[in-house]
């Protein structure tokens, strides 16, 4: 166990598909390079050649089952640019009904059956107890059954609505297929004020469990969690954060200002880096330049996803989520802040302003409206569509024929974003715990809790179970002999 | 521990993960399920290694639900090691049962999807020509990749399949009833879809206001119209795949007031999906005059896009021809 030593952790779980983590130490035995590969690619962008556009939105969702919503509404707000034409009044607010709805599920499908039980349950605690039985001991089944009530009520107005709650069909260009009745709207405003007190109570729970614990707080704000990049989000006119719509604006590492930008304008300013390694590519800030896996403000690496959207805007769009963010930023001490584990309490924040949102559009009765669409008059051309999916920034963009026949596709998907930050992340923990050759039974739990902070697509069904992340780490030495194996 | 739990598996290949979603969705079903069988792989949810399952009897798990279509390399080995220690295997949801949206890319191959991936999209900025490679070194140190096939198969095209649990993603209701006809051994003929053997349009609400002669001059497509939420797709001039598909989903996409893709494929009697559909349409257009049929043909777009949405390497024709690819 001298030099050249490789450690394998496999599979992580996955993005686009299994992820796979090689570690690999220098002659002392410390980490040099940690790489998380993706094995997983389906080329969504070559076969969208040949479809008509309107079928985007009923296509796309396949890129991923957890968050298709996504996925479709980017593709339709893409099909509105594409045909020069705008969703009625009523159109958009049914869309971004299903959008909030979709932000709450899936924020908090993340906080209590994924992610969130590291917290909850405690970091420490039994690995069998890190899932969402573990949290309902912990709070009690009373909270439990509130938490499978929340997401069931939500999910149900997605898949009235939607069609589908595992990829919806309802987006056209210029508005939706369905509408609304007012006895559906009552139903759902009753259970959106349910939400909003959930996603309080949800807080509270943070507030109790994590902010009141020392300990915990410390692992938040500690040193092998924080990695210094650029952040992106999209805003509204007021810099505030929005989720369906709105300008992109990205935040320097110390909190300035470097871009606001128009989704069109999207190709000025992020590229991707291709490495052989992985399947998956690097976004990057295109007037910063790819300058590798590195922090700071000299690099192109930027983050996106909750903790990105919260440190790149003004404030939140709601008055309680609004409370909460200035909260927030009074504890952890600066904005942006960037401590990764901060994103599980952003991502709390987040939840509570899209169920303020769901009130509002359901309060208001233009959402009642039979003008659901405009129906498109002009020849489609190219269209571009952003929407902040739970995991980060969205794009997709079309070109097309005169007849609104996809000729080109490119997609940037929202964890994909993060990509090169997440590589970042494990490496710093991973370097964190790995010396003179000696690997510590925590970097299990590190690992794995800086990855799962950012909620990668997948980051994934593991808690919904008794069990937990499947994570094994094998340690070969120079001749590939396997020597020490680590297991939870 | 006297009696022994049937031993369950889950796997995915080229897939989303909407149809472990789907299993995750039947919520408080789920645990009832955890009770009565003993899950011995599932990589989205248990730790449990491919190592584990090589050290497994041949035949010692009792079934194996495979999602997802087979693309690369490392998948069909997956499945072939399963098929091998299971007694059976149900293919789940579109992509493992016809290959799915992920089996559009046989219109394409390998190469002309990297080339798109990699190097021509246009945030790319890829000056060397970087693509991803099956063994690379980065200073010194080896990283491997699973291969990436050019053809996207079925399950059924790489190993024996004995059941298929249709749909995208599956609907829990009919994921329970296979469950339970599973466990009570109540099985139905080798082959067999579970979900009831005729189409779409027979179970669907709209069927009474299709006229008692279907018959249509244009083809409109969705977003050129006023959608009707009553009125049968077909008769509103709108490709709807109802009658070249097989019912148990519940009509979803048809209460959204969108029209159906076919993502359950045919029904027992159809070899072809997409052959099926053509068929039907023959059958409505209300024209004998040929030129005319011409004129609307003319105005279905991607017919083979649409016709087999979920189903292209499922079909007779399994993929595009290689030397037609540029």
């Amino acid at each position: 166990m001298t030099n050249n030593k490789r450690i394998t952790i496999d599979p992580i779980t996955r993005l686009e598909g299994h992820g796979k983590i090689e570690i690999f130490l220098d002659d002392k035995g410390d980490v040099e390079r940690a790489f998380l590969q993706i094995p997983e690619l389906r080329g969504f962008e070559q076969f969208a050649v040949g479809r008509p556009a309107e079928e985007m939105p009923r296509i796309t969702p396949r890129i991923c089952g957890v968050c298709p919503t996504a996925h479709h509404m980017a593709s339709t707000k893409t099909l509105d640019d594409l045909f020069h034409v705008e969703p009625t009044p009523t159109g958009r607010m049914i869309r971004e009904l299903i959008y909030n709805a979709f932000q709450f599920e899936d924020h908090t499908l993340h906080f209590f059956f994924l992610g969130g039980p590291d917290f909850v349950v405690g970091p420490q605690a039994p690995a069998g107890d890190r899932n969402i039985l573990g949290v309902i001991g912990k709070v009690g089944l009373e909270i439990g059954g509130k938490v499978i009530r929340a997401r069931r009520e939500a999910r149900e107005i997605i898949n009235y609505l939607g069609g589908k709650i595992i990829h919806p069909v309802c987006g056209l260009p210029g508005g939706v297929s369905k509408a609304l009745d007012e006895e559906h709207r009552v139903q759902f405003l009753d259970s959106a004020k349910f939400i909003v007190e959930f996603s309080q109570f949800a807080l509270q729970i943070f507030d109790d469990i994590v902010l009141k614990n020392k300990e915990y707080v410390d692992i938040v704000v500690g040193d092998a969690y924080q990695i210094k990049t650029y952040y992106m989000g999209l805003v509204d006119e007021k810099n505030k954060v929005n989720f369906y719509d709105g300008d992109i604006r990205v935040v320097e590492p110390e909190g300035k200002e470097f871009a606001k930008f128009k989704a069109r304008d999207y190709l000025d300013h992020i590229s991707e880096h291709v490495e052989p390694w992985t399947y998956v590519k690097f976004p990057f800030l295109k007037n910063i330049g790819w300058k590798g896996f590195v922090e700071g403000k000299d690099s192109g690496v930027y983050r996106v996803a909750p903790l990105a959207r919260l440190n790149a805007s003004d404030g939140m769009a709601t008055p309680l989520a609004q409370e909460h963010y200035e909260k927030m930023y009074e504890v952890l001490g600066e904005k942006p802040s960037h401590h990764t584990l901060a994103f599980h309490w952003a991502r709390l924040i987040e939840a509570l302003q899209a169920s303020e949102s769901m009130v509002q559009l359901l309060e208001n009765k233009d959402i009642l409206d039979p003008n659901i669409r405009n129906i498109p008059t002009e020849t489609p051309t190219e269209g571009v569509g952003v929407v902040e999916a739970p995991r980060g920034t969205l794009f997709h963009h079309y070109k097309t024929d005169e007849k609104g026949i996809i000729t080109e596709a490119n997609l940037i998907v929202a964890t994909v974003n993060n990509a090169a930050a997440i590589n970042m992340s494990i490496e710093k923990a991973a370097k964190a715990l790995i010396k003179g050759g000696k690997v510590t039974e925590g970097l299990l739990n590190m690992t794995e809790m800086a990855f799962r902070a950012y909620d990668p697509c997948h980051a994934c069904g593991t808690h919904a179970l008794p069990g937990d992340m499947p994570l094994v780490i094998k340690i070969y030495d120079k001749d590939r002999e396997l020597v020490k194996q680590l297991k939870k | 521990m006297s009696t022994e739990k049937p031993k369950v598996a889950f796997y995915w290949c080229a897939s989303c993960g909407g149809c472990e979603e789907a299993v995750i969705d039947l919520a408080e079903d789920i645990l009832k399920v955890v009770e009565a069988v003993d899950i011995v792989f599932w990589p989205v949810a248990l730790d449990f290694k491919k190592k584990d399952v090589e050290a497994m009897k041949d035949g010692s798990i009792a079934v194996s639900f495979i999602n997802g279509a087979v693309r690369l390399s490392e998948q069909e080995e997956m499945v072939k090691l399963l098929r091998q220690k299971s007694g059976l295997v149900v293919a789940f949801g579109s992509c493992s049962h016809l290959g799915g949206i992920p089996g559009l890319g046989n219109f394409w191959n390998k190469e002309t999807i990297f080339r798109r991936a990699y190097l021509t999209t246009p945030s790319t900025d890829n000056p060397d020509g970087t693509v991803p490679l099956e063994k690379t070194e980065v200073d010194g140190k080896e990283l491997t990749l699973p291969r990436f096939y050019d053809t996207v198969y079925t399950l059924d095209q790489v190993i024996d399949v004995d059941y298929y649990l249709p749909g995208c993603a599956p609907p829990p209701d009919l994921i329970m009833n296979a469950l339970q006809a599973i466990l009570e051994g109540k099985l139905p003929p080798k082959g067999a879809v579970l979900s009831p053997n005729k189409s779409l349009c027979d179970d669907c609400k709209r069927n009474e206001s299709k006229p008692e002669k279907l018959t249509i001059k244009e083809i409109k497509r969705p977003w050129e119209v006023e959608l009707d939420p009553e009125k049968c797709f077909l008769a509103q001039g709108v490709i709807c795949m109802g009658p070249a598909t097989r019912t148990g989903c519940g009509e979803r996409c048809i209460e959204a007031n969108m029209p159906c893709r076919g993502c359950f494929g045919p029904t027992d009697q159809v070899i072809d999906q997409g052959a099926k559909f053509l068929s039907s349409l023959a059958s409505i257009l209300d024209t004998d005059d040929e030129k005319e049929i011409e004129k609307i043909v003319d105005t279905i777009v991607d017919p083979a896009g649409t016709f087999y949405r979920f189903s292209l390497p499922s079909s007779i024709f399994r993929r595009r021809r290689m030397e037609d690819i540029k």
